[in-house]
């Protein structure tokens, strides 16, 4: 992991050293907050951050009963939580359906919102910041507000129970819109017009220029739609009514909402749920953060 | 702009890109966010609804589980937000500190349970703060009294507040942190010669160059918890007695679990789009430049 704060640490270091760092802090400085207070507090923050990852893995070992009773040490009960899991749910087919529906929703959003992103950069048109705007200010709709009719539409068209029905309404995100417009100002204009001289149509342009040129845009946004159609929950709630349709999340949520839920198999599934993401974001932890940021770059 | 033939294939092209993104969005926001405006007049159960006129405005005021759902909304709101934004702005400028050691680990460790889904973390919470649980036995350690977490209305409540400030906190403190990153240094070299104390370089320097990332933030997190819905569905259902219901929960509850309402679930949810406006506007209002 080359991490961002090592490269800053560097060039910080690589700065001419300022007036204020040789000089002792004194007479103003005597109420900055002190080093001490400093790393006592971001200790404690970290620590709490962290610790609910732990008590989630140390959850996996053991029993319902000792989980609710706080036992906060790993125990022996791994395999048996993890053959209750199976046992009462049909994994692989959970696991299918939730990484069928984040990697089309993906691919979907990240073509179809890139494209008008890139359009909304490049070309002119009179009703551009117009209709940009409109998109803007629709990115306050709430989604409670949308969701009966939605169910409705779905329903009418039959789509209820589909896959169909949690990929399409996900596809055209305008913050994605938003992020690859911000992005494609970066995007020089010199290759686009090198492009048209070598007699190159638009969408090539697109998919062979702009693609390539903007891959770790697209790197960025993809971290962040996966991990939002990965752990989408209402919608899918909603509309998935069926046991072989379910994602793993809404999985771990039933599990949850049994009589006596059994938090040892809880534990095991939330593992199983939370692992895609954190995988990507240590390994792509620049991107995901840069994906996070997008909108106010 | 003169329309030259290149002009006119340009014209053509941006439509042809932007299309697909202007249907789907006018399929699946623009009307459905009209057709819920129309359902909102409507009365009657399921499928068989007549028009009637401001019933369901009149309804609401009369609802009382209505009026809880606002009230917890509104309670949560206006507790979570501004603790989340206090607690994000303090990591970001502690962290922002190039002479602290270990940022990028810390950096890590708070922004961590951003990535978690909200319903893990949700499940996570209520297992820490089940009855005779961890968070309990930690109060207990320290001389606190028994506290039923999940059971008591007051404590319920405490548990979603804590839960979304631990989810959201370290998101909001990276844009922070991208926002300070910007800001010159020598503006602060400038204001420690001129002897501007480091508090008073929190509120008079910080604070205003960081005022359209905090109301960028404030926002995002109001329009998320007006529509606060997986924690409190997972942690507790909004009990105990309606205590944590929040307005998408009866809406939900109004469509899918009851006999479905469409046209009065239709009106509680406008009510949260009113409340968006509304609160966002107040917002912008309060940041703007008084010059």
């Amino acid at each position: 992991m080359t991490d961002v704060a090592a490269t800053e640490i560097d060039r910080e270091a690589a700065r001419p050293t300022s007036r204020a760092a040789v000089r002792p802090p004194r007479g103003p400085d005597r109420d900055r907050i002190g080093p001490v207070v400093t790393y006592v507090v971001l200790s404690l923050a970290a620590f709490l951050s962290v610790f609910p990852f732990f008590w989630m893995v140390v959850g996996t070992t053991n029993t319902s009963f000792d989980i609710v009773r706080g036992k906060s040490w790993f125990g022996d009960q791994l395999l048996v939580n993890i053959r209750n899991l199976a046992e009462q749910v049909d994994l692989p087919r959970v696991l299918f359906n939730s990484f069928y529906i984040a990697i089309i929703s993906t691919v979907a959003t990240l073509l179809v919102s890139s494209l008008a992103g890139y359009a909304f950069e490049i070309f002119r048109h009179k009703w551009r910041e117009r209709i940009f705007a409109a998109l803007l200010l629709m990115l306050s709709i709430p989604f409670a507000a949308l969701m009966v009719p939605l169910f409705v539409m779905m329903a009418g068209a039959g789509l209820i129970n589909t896959y169909a029905a949690i990929i399409l309404p996900t596809v055209a995100n305008i913050f994605v819109i938003f992020y690859f417009r911000q992005a494609t100002k970066a995007f020089p204009h010199e290759l686009r017009d090198a492009a048209k001289i070598d007699g190159l149509k638009e969408w090539q342009i697109f998919l062979r220029v702009y693609m390539p040129v903007m891959r770790s845009t697209y790197a960025a946004a993809t971290i962040i739609v996966f991990t939002l159609t990965w752990n989408n929950y209402l919608w899918p709630l909603i509309v998935l009514q069926t046991n072989d349709m379910k994602t793993m999340v809404l999985t771990i949520s039933s599990l949850n909402s049994a009589y006596t839920p059994d938090f040892g198999v809880i534990m095991v599934a939330t593992v199983i749920t939370t692992l895609p993401t954190l995988v990507i974001f240590f390994l792509l932890q620049r991107l995901f953060v840069q994906g996070m940021l997008g909108s106010v770059k | 702009m003169a329309q030259t033939r290149l002009g006119r294939n340009e014209n053509a092209a941006g439509w042809a890109f932007v299309m697909p993104a202007l249907a789907l969005i006018g399929l699946f926001m623009i009307y459905p966010i009209l057709w819920s405006l129309w359902m909102s007049f409507q009365t009657g159960r399921g499928m068989n609804t007549t028009f009637g006129g401001f019933g369901n405005i009149q309804r609401l005021f009369a609802d009382p589980i209505f009026l809880t759902a606002l009230g917890n909304t509104l309670i949560f709101l206006a507790i979570q937000v501004p603790i989340m934004i206090m607690l994000a702005l303090v990591f970001a400028v502690m962290l922002n500190n190039p002479r602290l050691k270990g940022r990028g680990l810390f950096r890590t460790a708070i922004f961590l349970p951003a990535v978690t889904s909200l319903v893990a973390y949700s499940i996570l919470f209520k297992s820490i703060f089940s009855n005779e649980g961890l968070a309990t036995q930690v109060v207990a350690f320290f001389g606190g009294p028994q506290i039923a977490w999940l059971a008591e209305p007051f404590w319920a409540k405490v548990v979603i507040i804590l839960a979304i400030t631990w989810r959201w906190t370290g998101y909001n403190m990276i844009f922070y942190l991208a926002a300070l990153q910007n800001i010159d240094r020598s503006i602060y070299e400038a204001a420690r010669i001129d002897g501007v104390p480091a508090r008073a370089q929190f509120f008079r320097i910080t604070i205003p160059m960081l005022k359209p990332v905090i109301l960028f933030t404030t926002i995002i997190s109001t329009i998320g918890t007006l529509q606060l819905f997986d924690e409190v569905q997972n942690i507790t259902q909004g009990g105990p007695s309606n205590a944590t219901l929040t307005l998408s929960q009866y809406i939900y509850n109004l469509t899918f679990r009851f006999m479905p309402s469409f046209g009065y679930a239709a009106t509680v949810s406008y009510v949260i789009v009113v409340l968006v406006a509304v609160l966002s506007t107040v917002q912008f209002w309060v940041a703007r430049d008084r010059r």
